[in-house]
């Protein structure tokens, strides 16, 4: 006696959590491996090898205890899983356009479970997206998506939806005009936070920030999502007020692309380490300001000309493409490496930027300060970020 | 011009993309009624177009109105080539047509196109400005209501309940064997959805029609169905109730409606018989009158011609026979009588050849308080036929006209087709009249057809209950008076139906008779079988559950009449087992009644299926079961003796456990009290299996069970081993789980608002070799427990639960295939009041009962609302002819319809077998009581309000689908009209949408949205009674192939909440005719 065919369809279509984990995260129910077979071979026999094989899935769910807490049997957790799988396989459909899901009209699903359903859907590993932070989600990156499996020990599947939905949110709000998390949430009806982290990952992807150096693999995507909030908030054409109200057909788009403008008035910051008598002064009022405050003065006192070059110079070199992407690693090599080599205590770094920021203002003879604003506000928030272990 | 059809087309979503290049699609509609079509302009380039079309007008008759769907294309326009389907929508516009019902649909529909399925939505809106016609010979019936549910619909009083009506309409199937194909597949799916709905219109018009004949206005417990007989073509059948309703809250109606019948009847002695002997209908007949017999018909018989009208088999098996009064009491046979002559009287009719009006037939399942006033049993009979195909040249090039096939309609044609089918199931009914004759009943309730065909060779099934009326009902004559109060001291709350209607001394099968352990007054059988829900108020002890009972027969491969012959002379055997299967089971739970009871028996190929289910409950009425002894064979044997003593072990503790957990705890009643005056003729019934040649060696054993008698198995040969173990083998649900397979659940009635409803398919194969009928029984029962287990796994979220009509349909799609599809509802209920007593449940419904009966459920029936001459029964042994020469057939094709039932004459010796070795079981005997509860079967006042909070932010309504007839914690308000849909889906790319359970998966779901999305154009929020009558699986998975029919129907309705009801009900007008465009949004 072999099972042809068995399906379970509910007029609420049943949604069990457990499952849709395991489903997400790549594990095959009979429909994976021994399908695969079926595509092939057939039928009858793959019936036989289908009850005979336990799928990963249902070996999972079994180890979870299900079947001693419920008294099934494993042919029925087989049945069950198979169902689900199948729901959530024409689901995926639906997932790749989430307002669909809330329109169509196959499935009726409680709003609540549509919301899982979706947040799930576009959750992603912490593992996964650091490999992928700041690349091109191009064919190229999805072939190296083998390694990451195997690198980060998430199943090939996982992997892949998970950088299609980068892919498939990038490709969305790519040439939208307004708010890059607004956009998303409408889009994807994604939660506040979740629509947060997509709005850096396609930032990343958009300005192809260097993540992956070995000296950034100290930071998380959190810290990265920060940073790219604060750019995303003062950095981007969108960011300026006066945007939306005079709509420039052939600008950029509002909250992908950093302000090139603002990129290209950076240089103007050069005179603060170019300008000896700058320098010197802007020296003196941070070393006074800080005396005594900070445990860490004499080697801030000592440094004080190399980190702010660096930082100045970082900000004067983003005109070019290749150092835009390499932002965060000379933020790091330049900043928070000299820092932590020194022991800064996180309160002396803040200290210290916040005087830095802010005794440019007393600079007499510089006249850039709403850009310096512009620019140290946000670098302040990220070099903090930036300044741990 | 007696009606205008108007459609909007406003927009479609989500459409597939047709051009490759630009991704977009230029899409366009065409709105076809009839030989009318509109079209649409082409709105480029959009995959969600905005059409906001004119209104598309279409005059038509209100017969085209009745018969034809709007239908409704999505194409993509195509500047160089044919443009390109993208699919379709079928409108049923019946729903318009009634008064009160929706006034218009409105909202998005899934287009569903027969190879892809669900292709995006559009957005329709439909009105029909209806004129009225008062021309008497119309062909149109509008405004006859249809419902699915078998009892009177919640917000309807019955004024009348007329009776039977039955139809059915044949034609060539455009597609019998869908491998073989000229056309595309697309085409020829399409033709026969068509053709299906354009069938089952015309079916439910002629319905109508019928209806209106008989002054109704409405038909309950409609059951539309259809034979794919395949090269011998497509038959549409129904069956329902006819029955005028009135809304409850407009009670003008009421009087008149109920006047008119009573005047009538006074007329009827002086139009009737003359023959005072044998007429017992009027209210002149002496109460004492000896005479009587239980076959009057005689006296009704001067319409008919000449032929014998005594329909009855009674001389034949004697049974049931004979004066009823001597001492049960002139009452019982005057009441039998006046039931009798009442429904005899309705089948008057103007229309000579109206055979349809001869059977006492309802399909109802539930009944106003007081309509059943006994219950004798579950009567079936069943026939095999071979099918044939006819050759009539009206048949040949005619495809592709949708309307000619009206002319191969029987009234209007002389096509002997549907004369045959006609004519077969005339028969059946026939044979069912006779049954319940012999159980001295002349009613039968809870009626139902049904068909299995393979090949060339067909089963047809009807199976009901055996049932006196009350004639309170029936007639208000001066007799009411005095035969009321008999029927109140003698049929008490509870128990009356349980009380036996035929002559105890003349008892139509050996029963075990004691007094009903209610009223002490009452003889009562000792196991009760029905196929009806279990009324009301019937006092019930512990709660019920499902037991079934499952077989399988092998059968030789063979051809035509030597097929037929084989599955004629299988048919008893399989019966009888069937019945010993169920009433062991019964004995196994401790419990002594079924209701619900539905067999199956399936035929294929190489084997016949049979699936019993049914609910068993504990009525108190009735005594309580003895258990099962298990008795040896060779008794001298010690070890085997040894294994026979620890079985019977086992079972006396199954029992035992069984009573616990279904909490039957009847209480003792001392033997005083009970008294035994009844002679009774045996201590204890032995039912010996059917293999057994030996029945002597038992007979010494002491069996006794106590007092009580105990059933016997005998084991005689591993086969019988095997289905002691068998027995044992079904395990109970896992706690917190109930199952029945009626409306309620027996012993709870606390629901909770949350319901799932679902269907679940199997289907397994059997490995070809060495098949042996256990092997068969071990797998066939390992399929519908592994089912069940499924469930109860998959729905454990819901617990304590209760699964609700759980509905089993077994098929044998081909050689080693068994196909086996589940649909039931899960509901919720509160377990904390879980453990409320049926005494307090009981006067709670008596009490509402009470109240209710006033307004809700006056109606009498209507026996005399034409004072036309009356009817009679055709004999039993002439019916065909007699049907036929009333139909004023002419003798010629009289002859080729005998030939087409050639095998009448072994199936009725067959039921004859049955009948003879089945009667044991067929004790299992009904009742009806006095104080039914209204239909539904939960008390409002026991609803819970704990509804689930109310989707808000969904654009889509929520549409809830239930099998039963109502909504547990909602009331319902407004019935919108019957859902009947037909759907073909196949598949040239198996494999690619995830083989056969990928493909089925995806079709039942896109059928239950296309269910929801009519209903909520019609503004309604649920659909009630909902049957899947119909899963046609096929595969061929060599060629990548699949098709699937699905029929299914159900009412739609508007509920309401009770928590928001006093809210809404203000509202509720407003918010239905509202069309909303934006989806069809709908309170919950």
């Amino acid at each position: 006696m072999t099972s042809e065919l068995d399906i379970f369809v509910g007029n609420t279509t049943l949604i069990d959590e457990d499952v849709y984990r395991l489903w997400l995260d790549g594990y095959s129910g009979l429909w994976g491996t021994v399908c695969g077979c079926r595509f092939g071979g057939a039928v009858v026999l793959d019936g036989r090898a289908g009850r005979a094989r336990m799928s990963d899935a249902v070996a999972l769910r079994v180890r979870s205890g299900i079947l001693e807490q419920t008294g099934a049997t494993a042919a029925v957790l087989q049945s069950d899983t198979m169902d689900h799988y199948r729901t959530f396989q024409m689901l995926e459909r639906l997932l790749h356009a989430p307002p669909k899901l809330l329109h169509q009209l196959i499935f009726q699903i409680p709003p609540s479970r549509q919301a899982l359903l979706i947040e799930r859907y576009y959750a992603f590993d912490e593992a996964f997206v650091r490999e992928v932070l700041g690349k091109k989600l191009s064919k190229g990156t999805k072939k190296d998506l083998d390694d990451i499996s195997t690198k980060t020990g998430i199943t090939l599947k996982s992997c892949r939806r998970q950088f299609d939905n980068f892919k498939r949110v990038f490709k969305v709000v790519e040439e939208m005009r307004g708010s890059l998390v607004d956009n998303i949430q409408q889009h994807f009806l994604l939660s506040d936070r979740l629509a947060r982290d997509y709005a850096a990952i396609v930032f990343f992807a958009n300005n192809r920030f260097e993540t992956g150096k070995k000296k950034l693999q100290y930071l998380s995507f959190g810290d990265f999502a920060f940073c790219a909030e604060l750019m995303i908030q003062n950095w981007t054409l969108g960011a300026v007020g006066e945007a939306p109200t005079d709509p420039d057909p052939q600008a950029d788009d509002m909250d992908m692309d950093l302000d090139k403008e603002f990129l290209q008035d950076l240089k103007e910051l050069k005179v603060l380490v170019a300008d000896k008598d700058l320098l010197d002064l802007h020296k003196s009022l941070v070393c006074t300001a800080l005396r005594g405050k900070l445990g860490v003065f004499s080697e801030m006192e000592a440094n004080f000309k190399n980190l702010s070059r660096g930082l100045v110079n970082v900000a004067a070199k983003l005109t070019h493409n290749k150092d835009v992407r390499d932002l965060f690693v000379d933020l790091v090599e330049k900043f928070v490496e000299p820092c932590r080599s020194d022991h800064w205590p996180l309160n002396d770094v803040r200290l210290f930027l916040n005087q830095y920021s802010a005794s440019v203002h007393s600079l007499d003879g510089f006249r850039h300060q709403a850009l310096w604003d512009r620019y140290m506000g946000t670098l302040r928030g990220c070099l903090l970020r930036l300044c741990h272990d | 011009m007696p009606g205008k059809l108007k459609v909007k087309i406003v927009a479609g979503r989500h459409l597939p993309v047709m051009d490759r290049a630009s991704d977009l699609t230029d899409a366009f509609v065409e709105v076809k009624f009839g030989n009318t079509t509109f079209k649409t302009d082409v709105y480029l380039k959009s995959l969600n177009p905005q059409w906001n079309s004119e209104w598309f007008k279409f005059e038509v008759d209100d017969e085209d109105l009745q018969d034809e769907p709007l239908q409704i294309t999505v194409l993509d326009h195509d500047t160089y080539s044919a443009n390109d389907a993208i699919g379709k929508v079928y409108i049923d516009i019946d729903p318009l047509l009634y008064s009160e019902a929706a006034t218009v649909i409105s909202g998005w529909f899934p287009i569903y196109d027969t190879i892809h399925g669900i292709r995006g939505e559009i957005n329709v809106v439909v009105k029909v400005d209806l004129f009225n016609d008062l021309n008497r010979f119309r062909q149109s019936s509008c405004g006859v209501k249809f419902f699915c549910t078998t009892s009177i619909p919640k917000c309807y009083r019955a004024v009348i309940i007329h009776g039977f009506v039955e139809e059915l309409v044949v034609n060539e199937d455009p597609e019998y064997q869908w491998i073989d194909r000229i056309r595309t597949p697309r085409a020829s799916n399409e033709a026969r959805q068509r053709l299906i709905s354009l069938m089952s219109g015309e079916l439910q018009r002629k319905i109508g029609l019928k209806v209106l004949e008989m002054r109704g206005n409405a038909v309950v417990g409609y059951l539309q169905c259809f034979d794919l007989e395949g090269e011998s073509g497509l038959v549409v059948r129904a069956i329902g109730t006819a029955c005028t309703l009135d809304k409850l809250s407009s009670p003008a109606a009421f009087l008149p409606a109920c006047n008119s019948p009573s005047k009538e009847m006074k007329e009827i002695p002086f139009n009737e018989d003359p023959n005072p002997n044998t007429h017992s209908s009027g209210p002149s007949t002496p109460l004492k009158n000896q005479t009587y017999s239980f076959s009057p018909s005689k006296s009704y018989s001067r319409q008919s011609s000449s032929s014998d009208t005594d329909l009855s088999l009674t001389p034949k098996t004697g049974m049931g026979s004979g004066s009823a009064g001597k001492e049960g009491g002139p009452f019982k046979a005057l009441l039998r009588q006046q039931t009798q002559s009442a429904l005899e009287q309705r089948g008057g009719s103007p229309h000579r050849f109206c055979r349809r009006r001869e059977f006492p037939f309802f399909t109802l399942t539930a009944f106003p308080p007081g309509f059943l006033v006994h219950v004798g049993g579950v009567v079936s009979a069943r026939s095999v036929k071979l099918l044939d195909r006819i050759h009539n040249p009206a048949f040949v090039g005619i495809m592709g006209n949708t309307r000619s096939y009206k002319l191969l309609d029987w009234n209007s044609f002389n096509s002997d087709e549907p004369e045959t089918r006609d004519a077969w199931w005339a028969e059946i009914r026939q044979e069912i009249k006779s049954h319940a004759k012999a159980l001295g009943c002349h009613a039968v309730v809870g009626y139902s057809e049904s068909t299995s065909i393979c090949e060339e060779v067909c089963i047809l099934s009807a199976s009901g209950t055996a049932a006196v009326l009350n004639p309170r009902f029936l007639q208000d004559g001066t007799v009411e008076g005095c035969l009321e109060q008999r029927l109140e001291e003698n049929l008490p709350a509870g128990c009356g139906f349980c009380h036996i209607p035929y002559d105890e001394l003349n008892m139509p099968f050996p029963a075990h008779l004691t007094y009903c352990y209610n009223c002490r007054k009452q003889k009562v059988p000792d196991v009760l079988f029905t196929t009806i829900d279990l009324p009301m108020d019937a006092a019930v002890i512990g709660k019920g559950c499902l037991i079934q009972a499952r077989l399988c027969r092998l059968k030789k491969k063979a051809q035509a009449e030597a097929n037929a012959t084989a599955i004629s002379n299988l048919l008893p055997f399989m019966e009888y087992e069937v019945h010993t299967q169920l009433m062991n089971k019964l004995k196994l739970k401790g419990m002594n009644a079924l209701f619900g009871l539905r067999i199956q028996i399936s035929v294929g190929e190489n084997m016949l299926m049979g699936l019993a289910s049914a609910t068993g409950v504990y009525l108190a009425a009735l005594p309580t079961p003895g258990g099962i002894q298990i008795a040896g064979k060779t008794p001298n044997d010690g070890s085997y003796e040894q294994h026979i003593s620890h079985m019977q072990k086992k079972i006396n503790d199954t029992i035992a456990k069984n009573k616990e957990l279904y909490e039957i705890n009847p209480p003792e009643i001392s033997e005083e009290i009970i008294g035994s005056p009844i002679p009774e003729p045996r201590q204890r019934s032995r039912l010996l299996r059917s293999q057994s040649e030996s029945s002597d060696e038992v007979t010494e054993l002491d069996l006794s069970h106590g007092k009580k008698d105990a059933f016997v198995l005998e084991i005689d040969d591993t086969d019988a081993m095997e289905d002691v173990h068998s027995l044992l083998t079904d395990v109970p649900p896992p706690s917190g789980f109930y199952s029945c397979n009626t409306e309620i659940m027996p012993g709870i009635n606390n629901w909770t608002s949350e319901i799932q409803m679902f269907t679940s398919v199997r289907v397994i194969r059997l490995s070809s070799l060495n098949l042996t009928n256990q092997a068969l029984n071990k797998n066939f029962n390992d399929l519908c427990e592994n089912l069940l287990k499924s469930l109860y796994f998959k729905l454990r979220s819901m617990i304590p639960c209760c699964l609700c009509h759980v509905n089993f349909t077994v098929s044998l799609p081909e050689d080693e295939l068994i196909q086996v599809t589940v649909t039931a509802v899960a509901i919720t209920f509160d377990k904390n009041q879980a453990l409320q007593t049926t005494k307090t449940h009981a006067e709670k419904s008596l009490q509402r009962a009470s109240t209710d009966n006033e307004e809700l459920l006056q109606f009498p029936l209507e026996l005399c609302s034409d004072a036309l001459p009356s009817h009679p029964f055709p004999p039993a042994k002439e019916h065909l002819e007699s049907a036929s020469s009333n139909s004023g057939i002419p003798a010629a094709q009289r002859a080729t319809s005998v030939d087409y039932s050639s095998f009448a004459d072994r199936c009725s010796s067959w039921i004859e077998l049955i009948k003879l070795k089945a009667q044991t079981i067929r004790r299992g005997s009904i009742k009806t009581t006095v104080t039914v509860e209204k239909a539904s079967p939960v008390g409002e006042g026991n609803f819970r309000n704990r509804s689930s909070p109310p989707c808000a932010n969904s654009t889509v309504g929520v549409v809830k689908m239930t099998p039963l007839s109502f909504i547990p914690g909602a009331k319902i308000t407004k019935y919108l009209g019957i859902i009947n849909m037909f759907f073909i889906r196949e598949t040239t790319s198996l494999r690619e949408e995830g083989g056969v359970s990928g493909f089925l998966h995806a079709f039942i779901a896109e059928v239950f949205a296309m269910v929801r999305a009519h209903v909520a154009a019609l503004g309604g929020n649920a659909v009630v009674s909902y049957i899947m009558k119909q899963c046609v699986f096929m595969e061929n998975p060599n060629k990548n192939q699949a098709q699937c029919l699905i029929n299914v129907s159900g009412d739609a309705v508007v509920f309401v909440r009770e928590s928001e009801l006093e809210v809404v009900s203000t509202q509720q007008p407003a918010a239905n005719c509202q069309p909303s465009c934006t989806g069809g949004e709908v309170t919950t």
